[in-house]
């Protein structure tokens, strides 16, 4: 009796185990997307899945004669966990793509990956400039921190900051954002009075705040994940550097749209330069905004903005290799140009990494809530790490 | 430097009232709690929820995040801990670290990963400034209230501990809580009542530290070493061990993030190894303690 339950069991267990392969190989191409779902980074994962989510429920799911089949995948932000999940997707799964990557260390921990399976990796939010060069099959729909940093350096020496202090989190976007604005505005003759970092997780900045105070520059750079923003402008403002005359720029992290409702007035008048802005003033945003937020109870900020930009990347090349993956498919995302919520994007064929209009945004309140409203532009960034 | 001394003393209050119920549990009671930043995390979202979302008044909020989590700390001693108490302390640590780990799941599945951000009254939010220059001494509202909050609460616990009833029940009970019971002292009661007020101190601090701090659901994990650190370096016999010790901690991390941020976080650790190589039993000891 015993004997013949488990014999049973198990072939249906091999019978289980043969399906789904013998349904893939057919006419549904799988996207492995893997996202921080939850943990710290769980808001960027919240709002690329709404993005790839709304993407799909606007253009339907096939692509190139296919039908697309996203695998969502939470790796809570943890590199060994990335690693792990794309490995599943990709022997397991046989997805032709891999996308998401909340963090810089996940893309890092998967790049080898796609280079080994040659299976293109749309990172869609990771922001560290070196994330292309760690694998030929990369290809970036979200920005890189020198290209938003850069112009923001460019317009402080313009408009009479002089002596500047750059705080900025200590890990690899941080890194990144220091170094391009010391660059820039040292090129543009303005003098860099210190250079402050402070840890990820210690969200007390009462003594870096001081210290900056005490050296009482023109302008105050920050980069901070988003997510301590809110705090830090708090302490800005309660510190009172705003009343000693430190002008505080940013990159748009810092105001993140998703939180910047919730941040209060001390975020108001915050100049800040990033890629994207909820309140951009086209009809494909408009669109894009008034959708996102019907799905969602929530703002879309650029995170929703690389995502679905990655989803259209993927439909795009997908039609045009007409399904087929591989390199066919990472050579047909490269050079795509298109209309983007954020503007004009061009996926630059040599780097794989985006080229976009930066833009140069002050907080405002309009209508009862906070934006960040353009002001100002900088054309067809390219970024300024692959100029070398 | 004033202003940094003022920052790091606010720091260390606030570390002092967190840790205090730590030391509580752990020296008088003999009990290891890892779950204790989870009551603070606990604390800390009672204040979001109920100022932010139902609009009570931030010192409405403050007793009612004491109560609450004094109140969860005494449903939880009676349910979970007690049968812990007479095991060793390797089980006490799994079964506290476990319970932490789904604190973290169960207020991210409840509120949400993102973190928190308090909006204070504006009375609080002000900031007073004396003198210039190298003197200047400026001090934020806010830090100001947690550092009067924190030494009236260590004194009110101070004398509780020595001068009343309750307190020599307590210290009977710890040192010996088979003679106590024989003595009549109801030691069960003792042991939930002092748990409780211990989680409930948790909360407050937790609501307290919400906006220096930060808040979100890892909140447990994060801070748990610097607890762990202040109740190991303050010795736990007494109230004034941890309250020294948080202040040394607050301050040295403080002037460490101004004056080498280089080094910047690690600063405590390094304190912690010198004194805790000077003086192993921590700083202020009890003579024959277990």
């Amino acid at each position: 009796m015993i004997h013949l339950h488990r014999r049973h069991l198990l072939s249906w267990c091999v019978a289980l185990a043969a399906m789904p392969f013998a349904h893939a190989q057919s006419d549904t191409v799988k996207i492995g997307l893997i996202l921080p779902m939850t943990g710290q980074q769980a808001s960027t994962g919240r709002q690329i899945e709404a993005a790839v989510k709304l993407w799909q429920a606007q253009n339907g799911t096939k692509a190139g004669g296919k039908t697309v089949e996203v695998i969502i995948k939470d790796d809570a932000a943890v590199p060994d966990t990335t690693r792990r999940l794309a490995q599943e997707l990709v022997v397991n799964d046989k997805v032709a793509v891999l996308a998401g990557f909340g963090v810089t260390p996940a893309a890092m921990a998967t790049a080898p990956i796609a280079t080994q399976s040659k299976t293109p990796m749309v990172v869609m939010a990771a922001a560290t400039s070196a994330i292309t060069d760690a694998s030929p099959f990369v290809v970036r729909t979200s920005f890189t921190l020198p290209q938003a940093t850069v112009p923001i350096a460019e317009w402080a020496s313009k408009h009479g900051v002089k002596k500047a202090v750059t705080l900025v989190a200590d890990y690899g976007p941080g890194f990144d954002a220091e170094k391009y604005f010391d660059s820039q505005f040292r090129l543009n003759g303005g003098q860099v009075l210190e250079k402050l970092r402070t840890p990820l997780r210690s969200p007390d900045f009462a003594p870096v705040l001081q210290k900056v105070r005490d050296l009482s520059p023109d302008a105050l750079f920050v980069f901070l994940p988003s997510g301590q923003g809110a705090q830090f402008m708090k302490q800005f403002g309660e510190r009172g550097l705003d009343k000693a005359g430190v002008r505080l720029i940013a990159t748009g992290d810092v105001t993140d749209d998703d939180q910047l409702n919730d941040m209060g007035d001390v975020a108001l008048g915050v100049i800040n330069s990033h890629h994207y802005s909820a309140a951009h003033p086209s009809a494909t945003n408009k669109k894009f905004v008034e959708a996102f937020e019907k799905a969602n109870k929530f703002r879309p900020n650029f995170m929703a903005v690389g995502g679905y930009d990655g989803m259209r990347v993927i439909y795009n090349a997908l039609n045009a290799t007409k399904g087929q993956g591989g390199e066919a498919l990472l050579n047909a995302m490269k050079g795509q140009v298109f209309e983007s919520p954020r503007g004009p994007v061009l996926i630059d064929a040599q780097t794989r990494d985006i080229v976009q209009d930066i833009y140069i945004r002050k907080v405002e309140r309009v209508n009862g809530q906070l934006w960040n409203v353009e002001f100002d532009v900088q054309k067809a960034v390219k970024d300024p790490g692959k100029l070398k | 430097m004033l202003t940094l001394l003022f920052d790091g003393v606010a720091y260390g209050m606030l570390l002092f009232i967190l840790a205090l119920g730590l030391a509580v549990t752990m020296g008088l009671m003999n009990f290891i709690n890892l779950a204790h930043g989870a009551f603070a995390m606990a604390g800390g979202y009672i204040l979001i929820v109920l100022m932010q979302r139902e609009g009570w008044p931030f010192l409405a909020c403050l007793p009612a995040a004491f109560v609450l989590t004094a109140a969860a700390g005494a449903l939880l001693e009676r349910t979970l801990y007690r049968p812990m108490y007479g095991k060793p302390h390797l089980d006490q640590v799994l079964f506290s670290i476990g319970l932490t780990f789904m604190a973290v799941a169960t207020v991210d599945f409840l509120v949400g990963s993102s973190p928190q951000t308090v909006q204070l009254p504006a009375w609080l939010r002000t900031r007073f400034e004396f003198g210039s220059g190298h003197w200047q001494l400026g001090m934020g509202a806010y830090r100001l209230f947690i550092i009067a909050t924190c030494v009236a609460l260590a004194i009110g616990l101070q004398a509780t501990l020595n001068n009343t009833r309750f307190g020599s029940r307590l210290r009977a009970a710890v040192d010996d809580s088979r003679v106590a019971a024989g003595l009549g002292i109801p030691v069960n009661r003792v042991f939930l009542v002092t748990f409780a007020v211990g989680s409930g101190l948790a909360g407050l601090g937790g609501a307290l530290g919400a906006d220096i701090l930060g808040l979100d659901p890892t909140f447990p994990l994060k801070f748990m070493v610097y607890f762990l650190i202040v109740v190991a370096v303050g010795g736990t016999s007494s109230i004034t061990g941890p309250l020294v010790a948080a202040l040394v901690l607050g301050i040295a991390d403080v002037m460490g993030k101004y004056y080498v941020p280089k080094l910047g976080a690690f600063i405590v650790y390094v304190l912690m190894i010198a004194i805790l190589l000077w003086r192993p039993q921590g700083l202020f000891s009890r003579q024959g303690g277990r």
